[in-house]
């Protein structure tokens, strides 16, 4: 079971507040993401539940347990670093043993569960090694193997992957997903990376300034954002921000429309623009083009769209998908 | 532009650096020298040939003997050292890792100690140890060396310390390791490099230290250099007979210091360049 719950949680570091006010429920079982831009306390956040920082106000409760002061040990979470953190001077096997052998279980125990984690993660040719003679993907296998034998309620995750180069990356978010399909256990997954939490999550928990903004499943924030940063944070490329007349038109202060959901003709359309740099990715073409009276729009186009630098295009929201917000940076009913 | 080094220039260099050497190494020379002359030899002013007589060692011992004071020497150093790092080590972790606002005073304030000449609290001192039956009591005196060398041992240990990543111990809370385990699993074997520096270096300054092991003791307790002083005597010098001892005394400390020498290096060196 791994059930957490926030109430009122805060945190100041001294006369600074990185934490607000937070109230927040993970089910059992769930893949939450929390997301948000570098600085918005969302490693806090996750630190807060793991007990590794004390909580300046608030309630933690995991399974309805108050663990708002219990030492992290005994939360029964597992953390993986950005860092690894693994034990240098161990081998991998005693790396994953440690929290077995902290646990007290007995030596024959920890020796199958050494060898199942291995297994699973593709570590048994390595299990006598030290962390400094593996690779970067390795050590990360080897911190998740650490987390694992535990069986912990919980997985906490913090930017596990921003140490990885990309390809690796795309890998070992597939297996961190996998590795949830077969857990089934709850994992919170720290990252500043949108793309990350967009794939992996059940539900992503926007931060920003240390407060929750919108919390959802992917789709839901991808297409009903509660404002205009969660619609500037989810989405890539970013979704496009128009202010002045055009908006006016659709009775809002700013109307966000997503490049994906513009319609591009070199004949007619709504706004008359200029065709400036065009990515082409072989699937599809980014298109950076001068709308005369709004300025900078993204656009993306199929791969096979026929525009060159100065071409002029006509463009058309598709009015479905707009979003329209007031003056206060919120979303307005459809 | 990188500087040119000419053979000359080296010739030179190693010239002047074994000159340097030999002059600062050259009391503890002529020491061992004169202890191998006659008490004649060794007040008939400066001779660097020795007649090679071992007569002065053999009166030392007889006189005094040695393996008593050495015996004295090897546990106050060590027994110092061990107390110190009992207290030292969790005394670095909580400032490593869990600095307070006054962490940094408290370190300043634990090496101006050190910046005290000895001799103002002798008196005290003295006292204390009178009062409390303490005088030339091997107990007594390790307890005063490890307060001496307490200070450099938790700088030492501090600064090391500060080197391991704070997520690893993090890390290792998570998995389950209270507080001493932490400290025993995790922490130590990370720093067998610097506590063993700092251990090697806190001996030497013990085995070393002159002014409380001869003010504090007797017979007793008397380590070493209680043993090189005894022979600087209302008699009158025995330069030959003060030689040999001074050569027993020190040699111990400078064959493991020859021994240990890289580790010496690295814990003395060590957080100058990052």
């Amino acid at each position: 079971m791994g059930n957490i719950t926030l109430k009122n949680v805060s945190k100041s570091f001294g006369s600074t507040t990185i934490i607000p006010n937070i109230d927040l429920n993970i089910e059992d079982g769930e893949f939450v993401v929390f997301v948000g831009p570098s600085g918005c306390g969302k490693s806090t956040l996750l630190r807060l539940i793991a007990g590794l920082e004390d909580t300046s106000g608030g309630t933690i409760s995991i399974d309805g347990r108050d663990v708002t002061r219990e030492a992290p040990a005994k939360r029964k979470l597992a953390m993986v670093f950005q860092s690894y953190a693994l034990y240098p001077h161990m081998t991998v096997a005693k790396n994953i043993a440690f929290p077995l052998k902290m646990a007290g279980e007995d030596q024959a125990t920890i020796d199958k569960k050494v060898k199942d984690a291995a297994r699973v993660l593709n570590l048994t040719n390595y299990l006598e090694r030290r962390p400094g003679q593996l690779s970067g993907g390795q050590r990360q296998r080897v911190a998740i193997g650490r987390a694992i034998v535990r069986q912990p309620s919980a997985f906490l995750f913090d930017e596990p992957l921003s140490n990885l180069d990309a390809a690796l990356r795309g890998t070992m978010r597939l297996e961190i997903s996998e590795l949830h399909q077969q857990l089934k256990t709850t994992m919170i997954y720290v990252t500043h990376d949108q793309v990350e939490a967009m794939t992996m999550a059940d539900k992503i928990v926007v931060l920003n300034a240390g407060n929750i903004e919108q919390v959802g499943s992917p789709m839901e924030l991808y297409k009903t954002p509660k404002n205009l940063f969660v619609a500037g944070f989810i989405g890539s490329p970013k979704m496009n921000m128009i202010e002045g007349a055009p908006a006016e038109k659709y009775g809002a202060k700013t109307i966000g429309i997503r490049p994906e959901h513009l319609n591009i003709s070199t004949s007619s359309g709504d706004w008359k623009a200029t065709v400036g740099v065009a990515e082409h990715l072989g699937s599809d073409t980014f298109l950076h083009v001068q709308a005369d009276d709004i300025g900078t729009i993204n656009v993306r186009a199929d791969g096979e769209v026929a525009v060159k630098h100065g071409d002029t295009v006509y463009l058309t929201p598709d009015k479905t998908k707009l979003h329209r917000f007031g003056a206060d940076g919120n979303s307005l009913a459809a | 532009m990188a500087r040119a080094v000419t053979t000359q220039h080296k010739t030179i260099a190693t010239a002047a650096a074994w000159i340097v050497a030999l002059l600062i190494f050259f009391p503890i020379l002529y020491t061992i020298i004169t202890s191998f002359k006659s008490e004649q030899e060794a007040i008939q002013g400066f001779n660097l040939i020795p007649s090679g007589t071992f007569e002065s060692y053999s009166e030392v011992q007889q006189q005094s003997g040695y393996f008593k004071f050495f015996f004295n020497s090897v546990l106050l150093s060590v027994g110092s050292t061990i107390l110190a790092l009992i207290v030292a080590v969790p005394a670095a972790w909580s400032m490593a890792f869990s600095p307070s606002k006054r962490t940094k005073d408290i370190l300043m304030w634990m090496l101006s100690t050190k910046m005290m000449p000895a001799v103002a609290v002798l008196f005290p001192i003295y006292l204390i140890f009178r009062d409390s039956g303490l005088l030339d009591s091997r107990i007594g005196l390790t307890v005063m060396l490890m307060l001496i060398n307490l200070p450099i041992v938790v700088w030492m240990l501090y600064t090391y310390f500060r080197e391991i990543p704070g997520e690893i111990l993090e890390a290792a809370r998570m998995d389950g390791a209270s507080l001493w385990n932490e400290i025993i699993y995790v922490l130590t074997p990370m720093a067998v490099p610097g506590i063993a520096s700092t251990m090697l270096l806190n001996i030497i300054l013990a085995w070393n230290e002159a002014f409380w092991t001869i003010r504090l003791t007797t017979t007793n307790a008397a380590p070493l250099t209680a043993f090189i002083s005894s022979f600087s005597s209302p008699q009158g010098l025995f330069w030959a007979k003060l030689s040999a001892a001074s050569t027993l005394a020190i040699a111990p400390i400078l064959i493991m210091g020859w021994f240990s020498q890289k580790q010496l290096v690295r814990g003395l060196t060590f957080g100058a360049v990052k």
